[in-house]
Formats: C-alpha cells, structure tokens, sequence
C-alpha cells in the first residue's frame, strides 16, 4: 500500500520488482491518501490525492510504504485511514529513509531502506526521474 | 493552495481557483462517500451551528451529514422554535451561540446579505446557506461538479437556466460560477420573472421562448417557481406557466438532440417539470442531490484548514 502523494514512486518500483519474484496475482496493490486523516488540518490546508483501493483489505497482511520516516504523524494517519477499509490481519512499515531521533509517537519502520540521524533543522528530500527528473537523496542544511 | 476568502458568502467572492480546488477536493470526498466508512476524521476539534432562518429540507440535511462525515459537532437551529421568535436580533442570537464556542456557522436567512452582515461582526468562518435573492454558492458548486461530472467540463458549456429568474438565488449563483468557469450562460422565461438589464449587467443571453432555449443548451438547469417571494403575480396562472414553460417529454424529443436535466428541488411536478423528464433518462436531479453533500464537506474543510 503505498501512500499519497510521494510514496507510491517507492511502492511501485517496489511492486514491480516483486511481481518478478512471486507470482503477480499473490500481491494486491493500492495507493493511500491521508490528508483527511492528518491531525493538523487546522494549521495548514493539504490538498488531497487520489486513494485507490480495488480490494478488500479485511485479513491481509499489509505493508505501508512511505519515502521517508521522521515524526511518524503520517504513519499514524495511514494507519487510521487503512483500518476505515476494514481489518488487516498484520500491518507493516516500508521506508526508504527513516530519520532517527525526533519521533513524536512510538513507530518503527520494519523495512528501511536508509537510517539517516538528523536534526530538526535540516530537511529531507527524495527525488524521482519519474516526477523530478532527476533520481537523488538530499540532505539539507537550512 | 489555499481558499482565498475566510467566508463563504457567494460565488462572486471567488475567484477561478478557488472553484477549480473546491471541485477536486469535492471530489475525494465523493470517493470517501462510498466507502464502507464514509468519515474521516478531519474536523473532529470543529463545531459548526447550523443557522436557518428559512425553512429547508435538502440544504439542511446536506450540511449537517456533510458535517457529521468530516466528525464535527454540530448544533441546530430553526428561527420558528427559537428565541429568534421573541425578537431576539439576529446578531445577539449569533454572539450568545459564539460564546458557547462555536467554529464555524452555516447560515441562511429570507434577508440579502444577512450573513455579509454577520462576516462584518463575528469571528467565525461563514457559510452561506441561501440568503433572499442574493446567492446559494453551494448549490452553484454542486451543479457546476454534477456537470461537470457527466459532461467532462464546463468550459464552452452551454447552460440555459429556465423560471424565475428574478427571484432566485440559484440563477444568481450558478451565472456567476458558469461565467468564471467559462460556460456560456442563457437566462429563459417570461419577461416578468427575468430582470431587465440582466444582460448588460451579466453579459448572459435572454431567451423568452422555452424551445429555443432548449435548442441552443447543452444543460437545462431548470427552476422552481417560487410561490412564497411573489407578492404580486407575474404570471396569470400555474397552468398558463405550465403551458408556456413546463418541459415534458414531448418537447424533449421534439429537440433531436440528448440534453441534460437539472433541478434545485424541490420540484413543482407539472408545472416546471413533468415527471416523465424528472424521472427520465437524461435528469441529473438525484446526482446533484448526493453531490451535494460532497460539495459541502470540500467547503467546510477548506474554510477550516483556512482558520489560523
């Protein structure tokens, strides 16, 4: 399950490459939005994305992939937003980036790709080639 | 991205971006409606009073599920049970709700411009419910996303709103949001219930016979013929209307070309609208119904992720 809007470029290369390795119709794939989840809608409009679930969830083992892992509100989110599809027997965490230290709820990525420790001031960006045009991790200092 | 006004009183305060986001986020909501959850829980810390100076039924009801799927408190309030009916002024009313913490209030009321009035004197975000003649922003909106819904686009669109023009909200509206959208917009219908310079003032075309108006649009948006704002009558006689401006079935077929039905409700079956066209194939009237109620959740989250 890949969530809107940055970490479906990640969920489908990730489904790709395992549609090569397994057999295709063992892996149902979707795509998340959770803007209206989000607990700060109050301070700061996002704008919602398309969520794309074309199958029951109930009793599935899930793996939510995300392109980076910082203060885990947004996995909090997608957690909220999945279990209004009904009840998955296990639920996962996929991510490329988990940057340690500043979490502000008790989550854990299960796969990471890349532990960066940060500190609050800096940013994060992963670019694409899908969508950026270019394909690079940045690490900045602000 | 962000809304560019804190109220919404009317669709002449917008802008065309403003309309575009309120669409596309309308229709995530839509997508959110046929869950088998169909809440989120985006204004769960939002309580919204429901001010209504006037009675309705749909508008009403559309709110207040709007509200309750995005989880937010809502309190109600009719004029005829309320202190409202012991002359309680309307701004006292409003401050004494405030006081009781209160977010967000959607209004409508029979006086024009009653809740700029309000915009000008309380805090909270406001929505306009209908006010008099003035403007119903979101029914303007969920025409314009069910048009937009079954015909793919609005621009060039042709939209010819039929009735009574003179007294109606909807047709204020809906002229407004079409020519900002870049529909071509035709007002039809008898002389006396369409304002003279509407025109020059608009720049919509005026047709007074109901065939030809139907010739020329892509969608009928018709109306209802208001009883209860005619003081003195415009028209000799329901069925005089129903005769000169009452779509059947017949006059349908006898276009040679498929066009759309729309109405605000609620209908006036045989008069503006025959049940055969109501429940025909080419009605949207249901659709702009549960649109609505989209519609109304994009407004509200937007104007409370607007607050701070």
């Amino acid at each position: 399950m890949g969530l809107q809007p940055r970490g479906i470029f990640l969920s489908d290369r990730i489904v790709n490459e395992l549609q090569l390795l397994v057999s295709p119709e063992s892996i149902v794939y979707g795509k998340l939005d959770i803007t209206f989840y989000r607990d700060d809608v109050r301070k700061q409009l996002h704008v919602a994305n398309e969520t794309d679930i074309p199958f029951s969830i109930e009793n599935k083992n899930v793996i939510l992939i995300d392109d980076v892992l910082y203060t885990g509100r947004t996995t909090r989110a997608a957690l909220d937003a999945l279990l209004d599809f009904g009840r998955p027997a296990k639920v996962e965490l996929c991510v490329l980036i988990d940057r340690r230290f500043r979490r502000e709820y008790p989550i854990q990525g299960d796969y990471v790709g890349l532990s960066l420790d940060t500190i609050k001031s800096q940013k994060v960006k992963v670019y694409w080639k899908e969508k950026d045009k270019r394909e690079c991790i940045e690490l900045l200092d602000s | 991205m962000r809304l560019s006004t804190k109220h919404l009183l009317g669709i002449k305060d917008l802008n065309k971006e403003d309309i575009e986001l309120i669409l596309a986020t309308a229709s995530q909501f839509k997508d959110v409606l046929q869950r088998p959850v169909k809440k989120v829980p985006s204004l769960r810390d939002v309580t919204i009073v429901n001010l209504f100076y006037e009675n309705s039924t749909r508008t009403r009801m559309s709110f207040e599920l709007a509200e309750r799927r995005l989880s937010a408190d809502t309190l109600n309030f009719a004029a005829s049970s309320s202190s409202a009916a012991k002359g309680e002024t309307l701004l006292d009313t409003v401050n004494n709700i405030l006081s009781m913490k209160v977010d967000m209030v959607v209004m409508r009321h029979s006086a024009s411009g009653a809740p700029h009035f309000l915009a000008k004197h309380i805090p909270a975000a406001i929505v306009n419910a209908g006010d008099g003649i003035n403007e119903h922003p979101t029914q303007a909106l969920l025409d314009a996303f069910s048009m937009q819904e079954k015909l793919g686009k609005l621009e060039g669109l042709k939209v010819a709103i039929i009735g009574d023009i003179l007294h109606s909200r909807v047709a204020l509206s809906n002229i407004y949001l079409l020519n900002k959208m870049g529909a071509e917009v035709m007002v039809a219908g008898p002389p006396t219930l369409i304002p003279k310079y509407i025109s020059e003032a608009l720049g919509v075309k005026v047709e007074y016979n109901l065939k030809k108006a139907l010739q020329w649009c892509d969608v009928a948006n018709v109306l209802r013929i208001q009883l209860e704002r005619q003081n003195q009558p415009l028209f000799s006689s329901l069925r005089e209307y129903s005769l000169a401006y009452g779509i059947n079935k017949r006059l349908l077929e006898s276009l040679g070309k498929e066009i759309t039905i729309m109405h605000p409700g609620p209908i006036n079956r045989g008069v503006e609208l025959d049940s055969d066209v109501a429940d025909g194939p080419f009605s949207i009237i249901l659709n702009q119904v549960e649109n609505g109620v989209a519609i109304r959740m994009a407004v509200l989250y937007l104007l409370a992720s607007r607050e701070n």
